[in-house]
């Protein structure tokens, strides 16, 4: 059942998440930090949504796994880091605006880097590879380990600072609740970047070959579609949004560390599997619902927090062994 | 001589002189190299050099790549660590400890192969690579029982103890204590166990694992259960593993998630696999001794070169001490593009000319 | 004679160790259904996929026109106004039956009167026209795939048993469409099990066997010559009637 269809949704998965979050306000009690958790989890679980989509994307369409995927994060943190210490000036002003003129520009910087990034690396180390899923992960583990050494050459080893603009900072006050400012902008646009993708898919040509690729990519080409090409584009598309994801969670960590994007590949993994590889809109349910697990369970038993996730995966694999929203590979 | 390599010859006469120098080198380490740190670079190899044979049995010889293999290297070292610190030191708390540890390894590949074992290789690494990382968690936040991030010390039976004295006075200017019995300890059995890896590989069951890595669907077809010798292979690496870690543990008297579970020791494993020589069993030794003496010499080399180098601009950087693992990365990479037998299959190649 | 739409000369293909084609010589000639009979694991199917490009043919020569197209990418033949229906139709599940035939139809939106046709033949399609393509039965998907190469006009539609597994009233539908698809001068390369079929609607014929074209000609002369089919085909088409 795939959603992106549109006529028949599997309504299950969603309704789940609407359970577990219920049940998580009878367990925590308190409503007012019930929505500063639901909001820092569908904060979190959007931004792994940015970073994640482009690699079920990936691979759905050509079944390449790049493990180096982390590595656009990274750039996209890094960039974004040195480009608001480049425009500190306008970060600190007191004017939403002003702090748009640093924000939107380290935004677009890592982007543009990330994407660039991944057009090279789809060139030099992923297409002598295509098909030889061994050489893959060797090779994009291998890529990994490099480009992370390469970061240290360019940026040090340190911790770099990545603050929030003077105007995202701190929270709204409603009531007695505080909802922080910065979730929100990242929960705008983790939301309109779905919106945009789904708007791509269901509503273009192109949109409509990546659905059908996904599917059964040799039929698309005995219909006349060089794939390839489109391919190179998904592959940068992703990268780019993996950047604009690492810049994201750079401002939300508020600081930029060479692991930051080895870090999120297990999360990462964990949400694209129970989404369902290729799939879109699992992927999109597959990520809120860890960012929501993993706000709730850090607050109730903060123990068994980091493991949450992969306890959760295991479950929903259990149920749906191909994921949420199996893509139909004929 | 046959018998004990189980007929797996080297080869190459390069490859043949690089494994007897390796060989002798950590034979008589104790009296060559006197010294704590180059004792401990010995020991360190000897328990690399099985960690990564065990992992070539898995990657290179079955075609699986498992990210999990830290995990059972942990296990074997938390396992003697929390024998060695809850009940009494001696060599029935060893033997308990390692009897444990194993029972673990033995389940958990067990099921990992069996749930695994039959989807993509993709999903395979990528399942490997979570439960990897929740058994570091677990490691770290079960600190009770693992001692957390601060991992585990522990006193290891008399006869190991360096302040132990076998006998009075110095043969060949070495001191025969308990460091000197411990190195043994763990050349030895990396030894022992190393030949009984080539005896497995070499054996029909390792015919037949190479046969499944080259074309599974063949190999099936021909009746044999490839899911089975799978789950077999995987359970082996895993034992070994965990016994390396066992030898690991007694030698640093220390267990903790940094020199196990970390995840840079997993890539470390692959890069000295993929250096050295996949499917080759050798491959694992000359890749892990490369890798080992590198880490704690070549680092010496390169501050020099990079000392040398201030003034232009981004070399220093390049060739900084802690980059070093740049330059195997590099290795890594080129290895599997052009290389895929490593150093072994390239020295191998060149006497087929 | 009309001439010849698309000749295969010693062509050879390997897949893996395997030799699956070992000199196929094929002609198919320009406005007729050419019918490429044979018993499972003659290499019917992988003729076409070696026409396509799917495999690359390890020897010989494969002429489209006047275009050598033996070494061409997919698309490329394709593009050349090559249509394919595979035997496992190939349908995208997750699109609708609307969205499956916009993206068959290369050169913009399909044309009203061939709409028109294939509703007219497959009713289905107008059903689910706005229905994801997986909720169709097989025979329905077969009628898609079918659809699909046909939304536009081709020079050559390769066809790898339509029939395989329907049933029979539906079987008789197809035989009609593609019956009335055979006055459009389309040119058809159709490989099949089904003898009533293969009867009702070939022109020319040609059996495959172990990799090689064993018999070439037309195919109401193989049809009334029964000693002749039982020779090249056994018992096999048979059992498929």
């Amino acid at each position: 059942m795939n959603p992106i269809a549109g006529k028949r949704i599997d309504w299950i998965p969603p309704a789940l998440m609407l359970a577990i979050a219920l049940g998580a306000l009878a367990m925590i009690g308190n409503p007012s930090t019930w929505v500063t958790l639901t909001v820092a989890g569908l904060a979190m679980g959007l931004l792994i949504f940015i970073m994640s989509s482009g690699l079920t994307l990936v691979f759905g369409l050509m079944d390449v796994m790049n493990f180096a995927h982390g590595l656009f994060i990274a750039i996209g943190a890094y960039v974004a880091a040195s480009t608001m210490k480049l425009f500190a000036a306008a970060a600190g002003a007191e004017s939403f605006l002003a702090n748009l003129g640093a924000v939107v520009p380290a935004v677009l910087a890592a982007m543009l880097v990330a994407g660039l990034l991944g057009l090279a690396f789809e060139r030099v180390i992923i297409r002598p590879v295509y098909g030889q899923h061994l050489k893959q992960i060797l090779i994009t583990t291998g890529g990994m380990i490099v480009a992370e050494q390469l970061i240290h050459v360019f940026w040090g080893p340190d911790l770099l600072p990545l603050p929030r603009p003077s105007t995202l900072r701190g929270s709204f006050l409603v009531g007695d609740m505080a909802i922080e400012k910065f979730r929100l902008v990242a929960v705008v646009i983790g939301l309109a970047v779905f919106a945009g993708m789904m708007i791509v898919l269901n509503r273009t040509k192109t949109g409509l070959l990546i659905r059908a690729g996904v599917e059964n990519k040799e039929m698309v080409e005995a219909m006349g579609y060089r794939i390839r090409r489109l391919f190179v584009g998904v592959f940068v598309a992703g990268s780019a949004l993996a950047g604009l994801g690492g810049a994201l969670w750079g401002m939300y960590q508020e600081s930029v560390t060479v692991h930051i994007g080895a870090n999120m590949m297990v999360l990462i993994f964990i949400v694209i599997i129970i989404g369902g590889l290729g799939s879109i809109g699992g992927c999109f349910t597959g990520a809120l619902l860890v960012g929501l697990v993993a706000n709730y369970v850090g607050f109730l038993s903060p123990k068994i927090a980091l493991g949450s996730n992969i306890l959760l995966m295991v479950m929903v694999l259990l149920w749906r062994p191909q994921g949420l929203y199996p893509v139909g590979k004929s | 001589m046959h018998s004990l390599l189980s007929g797996d010859w080297p080869r190459s006469r390069i490859l043949t002189a690089m494994l007897v120098t390796i060989f002798a080198a950590l034979a008589l380490a104790p009296f060559v190299f006197p010294g704590t740190r180059p004792l401990d670079v010995a020991a360190k190899v000897c328990v690399f050099v099985l960690l990564v044979a065990s992992y070539d049995l898995l990657l290179g010889y079955t075609g699986i790549v498992s990210f999990a293999h830290t995990m059972f290297f942990g296990i074997g070292g938390y396992g003697i660590a929390i024998a060695l610190s809850r009940l009494e030191v001696g060599w029935s708390a060893i033997a308990l400890g390692s009897a444990a540890a194993v029972a673990l390894s033995l389940v958990l590949s067990f099921l990992i192969g069996l749930f695994s074992l039959r989807v993509k290789a993709i999903f395979f690494a990528m399942i490997t690579l979570a439960v990897a990382s929740f058994f570091a968690i677990l490691a770290s936040q079960l600190s009770n029982v693992t001692g957390g991030e601060d991992g585990i010390t522990f006193k290891v039976p008399e006869l190991l103890r360096p302040a132990f004295r076998l006998l009075e006075e110095p043969v060949l200017g070495i001191a025969i204590g308990g460091r000197f019995i411990s190195y043994y300890l763990v050349f030895g059995t990396s030894l022992l166990l190393f030949l009984a890896l080539l005896r497995v590989v070499n054996s029909p069951f390792g015919r037949v694992l190479l046969a499944i890595r080259e074309n599974d669907f063949r190999a099936e077809a021909l009746g044999y259960r490839t899911v089975i010798y799978r789950t077999i292979a995987n359970c082996l690496g895993a034992v070994v593993a965990t016994l390396a870690g066992v030898l690991y543990a007694l030698w640093l008297r220390y267990t903790g998630p940094n020199t196990t579970l970390d995840f840079a020791i997993m890539i470390d494993i692959l890069l000295m696999v993929v250096i050295g020589g996949m499917g080759t069993m050798y491959g694992a030794v000359i890749g892990a001794t490369i890798f080992v003496v590198a880490q704690n010499y070549l680092q010496d080399a390169m501050k020099a070169f990079s000392g040398a180098m201030t003034g232009v601009p981004l070399l220093p950087d390049l060739f900084h001490p802690d980059r070093w693992l740049l330059w195997l990365g590099v290795l890594f990479v080129l290895s599997v593009y052009y290389f895929p037998h490593g150093i072994v299959g390239q020295l191998r190649a060149r006497v087929g000319k | 004679m009309p001439e010849n739409l698309l000749t295969l000369s010693g062509v050879h293909t390997h897949i893996g160790h395997y030799h699956i084609l070992q000199g196929v010589d094929l002609a198919v000639p320009r406005g007729e259904l050419t019918m490429l009979l044979g018993r499972n694991g003659a290499g019917k199917t992988t003729t076409l996929r070696t026409i396509l490009g799917m495999w690359r043919a390890s020897a010989g020569a494969i002429r489209f026109e006047s275009a050598d197209i033996a070494h061409h990418e997919t698309p490329a033949i394709a593009d050349l106004g090559i249509a394919y229906v595979p035997e496992s139709m190939g349908i995208f599940a997750g699109l609708t039956v609307r969205e499956n035939l916009v993206l068959a139809a290369r050169r913009g939106p399909p044309e009203e009167k061939r709409l028109d046709w294939i509703f007219r033949y497959f009713p289905p399609m107008k059903t689910f026209w706005h229905l994801p393509a997986g909720l169709l039965s097989g025979g329905q998907k077969q009628m898609l795939s079918i659809s699909r190469a046909i939304v536009e006009p081709r020079k050559l539609v390769l066809i790898d048993e339509p029939t395989k597994g329907l049933a029979p009233a539906i079987i008789n539908n197809l035989i009609e469409a593609f019956a009335e698809l055979k006055k459009t001068d389309t040119t058809i390369l159709m490989v099949e099990q089904n003898f009533h079929a293969a009867t009702a609607l070939g022109d020319s014929v040609a059996v495959m066997d172990a990799g090689r074209i064993v018999h070439a000609g037309r195919m109401a002369d193989l049809a009334a010559d029964a000693a002749l089919q039982t020779r090249l085909l056994g018992l096999s088409l048979e059992a498929h009637q």
